[in-house]
């Protein structure tokens, strides 16, 4: 029995190493300067730089609306709503959203925002389906957050005679601060590694975007179009490379600031 | 002389009190309203893939029932059948739990409870990395590697099949079962396994007649985390899968799961034929939620 879970283990770190250093091996060799801020062209030999533009875009669009709304949305929950019937079912709806799958969203999203709301495959439709996926990310973490804040700097607060308003943004919301940030970063994963629901939303456009109401695709969408409809393994590796390091860059400075941040609140 | 000054101030706070008072229920309305847009959301996507997805049943007389026995998925020709798309996600599910669920709760297991400390502070973080690699990227893998391995060793004329959607899968599953689970069998109390093995059980007995138990709602958790990412895995399995329209009858199959015909077809869908994508979004959603509801259960049960 011992020795099942050892090998168990061992499976699955070799597997998940010879899937990374799969990627790394095949890729680096396309990686250089040119090949991260060049400019794509068909023809072959071009970078990537329109992709992490539009992947950049979608990120900043999506999080500014869902960092807000859910921040808020959590604050509700945690800190005004009484338990009852009401908060019952915006916390089964957060749940649910969870569980839905990317594909769903995209279906959505590409009848809603793409062309109910006659915005067309662009970067715009992609992030406000992307807001709705990563709102229940935001909410979650920022719950959690605030329930860290002990009691006492509430009661410590609302003794001094604030209001709860000020309380709110003068005590609670700094002390939860780095929670909630790490929360973000968290989401911005989230939404780099993201495929199914922005092919349908943005389309497939290899171009610099002009605009946010341009078709574009995104890193993971090239990854994805290259294999299929080219075969090219070797170009779906290095963007998966950029992908890589970039999921890693997150991860780590989601990590850093919560412990950093929350060692110097207390 | 003295009370004019004193009721004036008296006023003066009376406004601006107003004023707090005013700001306080606002800001809680504010707060209320951005907490229901959660729910909004929910009931716009639910509303949205139902009232489409249902259109072609209710008001174009297509029967439902041909819809989910139907062999034969013609767009052109007006047939709508998504039989074997629901065989291949349930057939793909199914494979990639029994191989996936095993070698990752092991793997969890052996984390929290066997690993040395140093083995386990490299693994561990690790794994939770892997979670959050796009999942293009084990469809680009699987592609590359695990459909030429299965085409010249078994000696198929095309590697992409159920087989490779499920080693696929099965992979991807992984890190979120390992992570999960090992959370939940972290939080065992200490006192659980002290007393097991006070009274004379071995290491594994206790761990597997105790702690793993004791930790069953979250090993639960971490299935149907598991689940819900294979069976709503699209880009991945497009790569892999060979998307041929039929009934999967061995694992070299080329199969197309509900996820893959969903992508693969909106894109110049359009009337019926979207409609009906629609209506394959809505058995996808059903089958996630019937999944949800089903292990719900079990660890409710688990937890009496």
């Amino acid at each position: 029995m011992r020795g099942m879970l050892w090998l168990s283990s061992l499976v699955t770190v070799a597997i998940l190493l010879i899937i990374v250093g799969y990627i790394f091996y095949k890729g680096f060799r396309l990686i250089n300067f040119e090949f991260i801020f060049g400019d794509y062209s068909p023809t072959g030999g071009g970078g990537i730089w329109p992709m992490i533009v539009t992947t950049v875009y979608t990120i900043v669009i999506s999080l500014a609306i869902a960092t807000p709304i859910g921040i808020l949305a959590a604050v509700y929950l945690q800190e005004y709503a009484k338990q009852g019937r009401l908060v019952r079912t915006i916390r089964f709806a957060t749940e649910s959203l969870t569980g839905i799958p990317s594909i769903i969203y995209g279906l959505f999203g590409a009848v809603f925002f793409v062309t109910t709301l006659k915005l067309g495959m662009s970067i715009i439709a992609a992030s406000l389906t992307l807001t709705i996926i990563v709102l229940p990310v935001v909410i979650r973490t920022t719950e959690e957050a605030l329930k860290t804040v002990p009691a006492a700097y509430r009661e410590g607060s609302l003794a001094l005679g604030t209001t709860k308003l000020q309380t709110l943004i003068k005590v609670i919301l700094p002390s939860s601060m780095p929670g909630i940030l790490s929360g973000i970063i968290l989401s911005m994963g989230r939404i780099v590694g993201e495929s199914a629901a922005i092919f349908l939303t943005a389309g497939t456009v290899a171009a610099m975007p002009t605009s946010i109401f341009s078709s574009a695709r995104t890193l993971t969408v090239h990854s994805f179009l290259v294999t299929q409809e080219a075969g090219d393994i070797e170009l779906a590796a290095a963007v998966g490379i950029v992908l890589i390091v970039i999921i890693l860059l997150l991860n780590f400075s989601a990590t850093f600031i919560s412990k950093k941040l929350s060692k110097a609140d207390y | 002389m003295t009370s004019a000054p004193i009721e004036k101030q008296n006023i003066g706070n009376g406004k601006s009190n107003k004023r707090k008072y005013m700001l306080e229920s606002l800001s809680s309305k504010l707060f209320l309203f951005c907490a229901l847009l959660s729910v909004l959301s929910l009931l716009l996507i639910v509303g949205f893939v139902f009232y489409r997805g249902s259109h072609p049943f209710i008001a174009g007389g297509y029967s439902f029932f041909d819809f989910i026995f139907g062999v034969d998925w013609v767009p052109s020709e007006d047939k709508f059948g998504i039989f074997p798309m629901i065989v291949a996600s349930i057939y793909a599910t199914i494979g990639a739990l029994i191989i996936g669920v095993p070698i990752g709760l092991f793997t969890a297991i052996f984390l929290s409870e066997i690993a040395p400390k140093r083995v386990r502070k490299i693994i561990s973080p690790a794994v939770q990395l892997l979670a959050g690699i796009p999942s293009v990227l084990y469809g680009v893998f699987g592609l590359a590697i695990i459909v030429p391995f299965l085409q010249n060793y078994l000696g198929l004329v095309k590697g992409q099949s159920l087989l490779a959607v499920i080693l696929v899968l099965a992979i991807m599953m992984l890190p979120t079962i390992v992570t999960v689970a090992e959370t939940a069998i972290r939080a065992v109390p200490k006192t659980y396994r002290e007393g097991s093995l006070a009274l004379g059980a071995s290491e594994i007995g206790t761990i597997f007649k105790v702690v793993v138990p004791a930790a069953k709602s979250g090993i639960m958790a971490a299935i149907v985390l598991g689940l819900g990412r294979a069976i709503g895995e699209t880009m991945a399995v497009i790569l892999v899968a060979g998307n041929s329209l039929i009934t999967p009858t061995s694992l070299t199959d080329s199969v197309r799961p509900l996820t893959t015909n969903i992508a693969l077809e909106m894109g110049y869908a359009a009337g019926v034929h979207q409609e009906m994508l629609f209506a394959t979004g809505i058995v996808l959603f059903s089958f996630i939620l019937i999944l949800n509801f089903v292990l719900a259960k079990i660890s409710a049960r688990g937890a009496n």
